[in-house]
């Protein structure tokens, strides 16, 4: 364990926070104390001095307008890409993705570029926009399904610097047409379920804290485990409607 | 204009849609308006221009706060003779179509109008005045983006300059909204909910606030206008010093807001305030909202909460701890099919009491309870989950279709 207290960084919630995305860093923390380990969640707004030294680094989903701005506090900074070098974890979604990769979509399709921390980028669709329920089974040892809700108007295309992090079983993800959903590169997790993910995925959430403290011992996540069986039953449900 | 000034096609529609509107409610389906409507608009397209001829109307629209405002601009116009309004919420299309053909030709119509369809509405309905409440995160499935509205509206407002906006001067996207408007009447709400305008909605960047409740972005020229009515405590002051005691049947600030925006709405369609106020001030509750059921004899009060920024406000109106609370959420296409919004709530407010989950998403509800460390229960069932409290006397706040469920079963309880 590297400190006595894990960091948690919030960037930007009121420029990335549209989908309750915040939830990602109170289940973290929260899944930290439960197992006696203190920690601390900084919420950095627009403006604020991004921290090198933070342990993790959450990235939500946003608006185009308040993405593009985000983009650019972060990469005049450069702070995030000090704290990558550093061994930080960062987990990014919908927005997150985006930002994290070489160039994302402004509202007009022009390009803006992105932190270039991911070997991805993101275009603007030319379909339906993404929404609704996304499963995916993980391409990460040690996770189980993937659940979560999806609402994106954009692609993501993946560079080969980077793993997707699952195989799309419902829904759209990265929607490049290669199946996958989201983005792992080293100690950088990226993914367009919200929902929030780690609410709805506690084994993503461990995998993220045991990058920063090592094996940890389980939590009793029924219920949890409870609200993901009526999640999977649903797909399934809507699923069988569909093909009859 | 009379009725019967009505093209025949219009006639004739409106009266095959009031006739099937008539037997949807017999049958006990529903208010029928949504039916009618559809009916009417079937056999003429252009009947709701058409309906609105010549007519006094008032738009409502905003994210919150809506059904409540309608209703009570409708009872300060009420002060000055007879109205047509939809109080029941039919805020679509068809909805609207219905209260018009229902209602006496020459009256006002006071109207309550969706988010997605005023910009529609104000281009065939020609209103007097829009009345802008605010606009924040909500069915974020079905619109992507609470900024196309705020863009919609404008670009409606800036085509239609006999309309006056009456337009809350503390909600920085509604502002932008309003900004192309002839005439606007700014109204100082005191909006506290800020999540969804730190960046400028005309130029993307920051906005900031003051200690004031003052606001202004740093790039471009989008600031707070300086409003002619200002909600201030319980009073309303007005732009010639003059102030108001609101004296209202309806709890806490968002109502007090309401109540400011329908009195300024009201003297824009000539009804002085002081009068508009009184009318206001009659109305109690509002389609269920505030209502106390009995259940086995226990008394359980009815809120009614849809979004981030109006749980934000339910939450201060829950009676105190340790009464125990039930909360109903549902995630149905009138809702918004993603519940992640749950997550922008700030339930950890409700710690120190029992809190019972319910509703179609109950259990995302009790995995975000976990979390803000609130005692909880997932029960299944209003009744059941009014009983799983083990008290007298509680409050149940739920989202829009989980509130329709439980005032419906709680009636039969």
């Amino acid at each position: 364990m590297p400190e006595s207290t894990l960091t948690i960084a919030l960037l930007y919630p009121e420029l990335l926070g549209t989908y309750g995305d915040g939830g990602n860093a109170t289940v973290l923390a929260e899944r930290l104390r439960w197992r006696g380990v203190d920690a601390d969640v900084l919420t950095l707004g627009a403006g604020d001095t991004v921290p090198t030294s933070c342990d993790i680094y959450l990235m939500g989903g946003g608006e185009d307008g308040p993405q593009a701005l985000a983009a650019r506090e972060l990469s005049e900074s450069g702070a995030l890409h000090t704290a990558v070098d550093n061994g930080a974890v960062v987990f990014g979604t919908c927005a997150g993705i985006q930002v994290l990769g070489h160039e994302f979509a402004n509202p007009d399709g022009s390009s803006h570029p992105g932190l270039g921390l991911l070997d991805v980028r993101t275009v603007r669709g030319t379909g339906r926009r993404a929404i609704g329920e996304l499963l995916a089974e993980p391409m990460v040892d040690g996770l189980p399904t993937l659940t979560g809700f999806e609402n994106h108007g954009a692609v993501t295309h993946l560079g080969p610097g980077v793993k997707p992090l699952g195989r799309v079983v419902h829904g759209v993800g990265n929607g490049g047409g290669d199946g996958s959903e989201g983005a792992v590169s080293g100690h950088i997790l990226a993914t367009y379920m919200h929902g929030p993910a780690l609410a709805r995925n506690p084994a993503l959430a461990d995998l993220l804290l045991s990058w920063v403290v090592g094996d940890m011992k389980p939590l009793d996540d029924s219920e949890v485990d409870e609200l993901r069986a009526e999640r999977l039953r649903f797909v399934k449900r809507g699923r069988w409607r569909r093909n009859r | 204009m009379p009725q019967s000034a009505l093209p025949v096609r219009t006639r004739f529609a409106t009266g095959a849609g009031l006739a099937v509107a008539g037997l949807s409610r017999r049958l006990g389906a529903g208010e029928g308006s949504v039916i009618g409507g559809r009916v009417v608009l079937a056999v003429d397209p252009g009947a709701l221009e058409r309906l609105a001829a010549g007519r006094t109307i008032a738009l409502v629209s905003g994210t919150n706060g809506k059904t409540t405002t309608t209703r009570m601009l409708a009872a300060a116009m009420e002060t000055q003779g007879g109205v047509v309004t939809n109080s029941t919420g039919a805020n679509l299309l068809s909805g609207l179509v219905t209260t018009l053909a229902r209602g006496a030709a020459e009256a006002p119509a006071v109207l309550e109008a969706d988010e997605g369809l005023l910009p529609k509405a104000v281009a065939e309905l020609h209103p007097t005045v829009v009345l802008l409440l605010n606009l924040s995160r909500d069915q974020l499935d079905r619109i992507g983006e609470v900024r196309i509205h705020a863009q919609r509206w404008r670009a409606a407002l800036e085509s239609s300059p006999s309309t006056t906006v009456v337009a809350n001067a503390d909600d920085p996207l509604v502002v932008w909204a309003a900004g192309l408007a002839r005439q606007v009447t700014w109204v100082g709400t005191g909006q506290r909910w800020r999540l969804d305008a730190y960046s400028c909605p005309n130029c993307g960047e920051k906005i900031e606030w003051t200690d004031e409740g003052t606001w202004a972005c740093t790039n471009c020229s989008l600031a707070r206008p300086v409003p002619q009515l200002t909600l201030d405590g319980e009073d309303v002051v007005l732009a010639d010093g003059r102030r108001l005691r609101l004296d209202l049947k309806l709890p806490g600030w968002p109502n007090r807001a309401n109540a400011v925006m329908a009195a300024a709405g009201a003297e824009v369609l000539g009804v002085d305030v002081v009068d508009g106020l009184r009318g206001v001030g009659t109305v109690s509750h509002v389609a269920g909202r505030y209502q106390v059921v009995s259940v086995g004899g226990a008394r359980v009060r009815l809120l009614l909460a849809k979004n981030p920024a109006g749980w934000a406000e339910a939450l201060e109106l829950i009676r105190p701890a340790p009464m125990p609370v039930v909360v109903g959420i549902n995630a149905r296409i009138p809702d918004g099919r993603d519940p992640s919004w749950l997550w922008d709530v700030p339930f950890e407010r409700l710690r120190g009491r029992l809190v019972i989950a319910t509703g179609d998403r109950g259990r995302d509800l009790a995995v975000r309870l976990r979390y803000a460390g609130v005692e909880h229960r997932f029960v299944e069932g209003y009744a059941a989950a009014v009983r799983a409290t083990g008290a007298d006397d509680i409050d149940l706040a739920a989202n829009y279709t989980s509130f329709q469920d439980a005032r419906r079963e709680l009636a039969r309880a």
